[in-house]
């Protein structure tokens, strides 16, 4: 149990140091930073239910006010500018990324891991942050795709990234693929 | 030092978390449905003035904390006026100033510990466990604690990284920082046991 709380912790605080690390905003308000690639490694190294609660737990102290949204955003503002249908993929898209990768026989493997990583990442935080813009920006389905393609091949980098990394950290910790769940 | 909330006092800061939170979710609601140019300007005029009356270094301040949003609420007017409705354009730009504006307000005017034990506070009132509520505390603050840590050792790994090479470094110091993350995350659990467990 206080692995499993240490775990969900550390990983929370993975996903705000790496939204803080310097990126750059495209148009129409959706920040492209390393946050997206914490939230694949929530999925794919603790698995669906440990990396969800990871993914929630970080959502929850953006929503308290610290400033580890992507380029240091805080508080609930964050929750009502138009890219808050990715916040809310966020979660979603750990949860699959862990049910997915747990179907193979080397869950932390590089293809595992990022297969999980496409699925999950790409797609299902993509369709999230879709709707939302969708909604919150009133123009149509099309239009609001159109806003979300410019980060698309940067999700694909993310998730071949997050398979990378995942295969080597198996590699120096093979502890950890038995903690996942 | 990792907060939001503002250090200049103000009447704002004295009221209760809880009420604000509460009025936070009716305005936010006003916002979502209302669809009469009038009223979003004036809710948007509410949200200034509640800015002001709590003196020009707030409000300098919380205009600090807007800016980003300001540029894509003016993107996402110009293309809805282009469009030939500047009419939506008007509604969209008002209401995401003012939601994201009031929402700010709140944060910056409410301490951490506050809204922490506002959250313990609702969860106790859903009938979450004792237990549960104890570890989410114990979560909250081990994220709150490890996060300067771990940017701190992102910025000495970039600074590593651009002493020995021209190339940026990147995806590269992500490997280091999340075995940072797990080691760390090791040895709490251990201190966590020592003190006798969760």
């Amino acid at each position: 149990m206080e692995r499993s709380i240490a775990l969900i912790a550390l990983f929370a605080a993975l996903i705000g140091a790496l939204a803080l690390l310097p990126g750059l905003t495209l148009g129409f308000g959706v920040p492209i930073t390393a946050q997206t690639l914490g939230v694949m490694l929530c999925g794919t190294v603790l698995g669906a239910r440990k990396g969800a609660l990871a993914v929630l737990l970080y959502l929850l102290l953006i929503a308290i006010g610290l400033p580890i949204a992507a380029n240091g955003g805080a508080g609930l503002g964050v929750f009502a500018r138009p890219s808050v249908g990715y916040l809310v993929g966020f979660p979603v898209g750990a949860f699959v990324i862990g049910l997915v990768s747990s179907r193979f026989a080397n869950p932390m493997g590089f293809w595992p891991a990022t297969l999980a990583a496409l699925v999950g990442g790409l797609v299902v935080i993509n369709v999230f942050g879709i709707i939302g813009m969708w909604i919150k920006l009133d123009v149509t389905l099309p239009v609001a795709i159109g806003y979300a393609a410019p980060f698309m091949p940067g999700d694909v980098i993310k998730a071949v990234a997050a398979g990378a990394i995942t295969a080597a950290l198996w590699k120096a910790r093979p502890g950890l693929a038995a903690q996942r769940g | 030092m990792l907060a939001l909330s503002s250090d200049i006092p103000t009447w704002a800061h004295r009221l209760p978390a809880g009420r604000k939170f509460a009025a936070l979710f009716g305005a936010s609601l006003a916002i979502a449905l209302a669809r009469s140019l009038p009223v979003q300007g004036a809710i948007l005029v509410a949200a200034v003035a509640l800015y002001l009356s709590c003196g020009p270094a707030f409000a300098r301040a919380g205009l600090r904390a807007l800016r980003g949003l300001a540029v894509i609420a003016a993107l996402i007017g110009a293309w809805h006026w282009l469009m030939g409705a500047p009419e939506t354009a008007a509604l969209i730009v008002l209401r995401l100033l003012s939601a994201v504006a009031l929402a700010n307000f709140v944060t910056m005017t409410t301490r951490l510990e506050e809204i922490t034990a506002l959250v313990d506070r609702a969860l106790a009132a859903l009938r979450t466990p004792a237990v549960l509520r104890r570890r989410l505390a114990l979560a909250i603050a081990l994220t709150i604690r490890f996060v300067p840590v771990l940017s701190d050792k992102a910025t000495r790994l970039t600074e590593a990284w651009r002493a020995r090479s021209p190339r940026r470094a990147s995806f590269r110091i992500v490997l280091p920082m999340a075995i940072m993350a797990i080691d760390d995350a090791e040895q709490v659990a251990e201190a966590l046991r020592a003190r006798g467990g969760v």
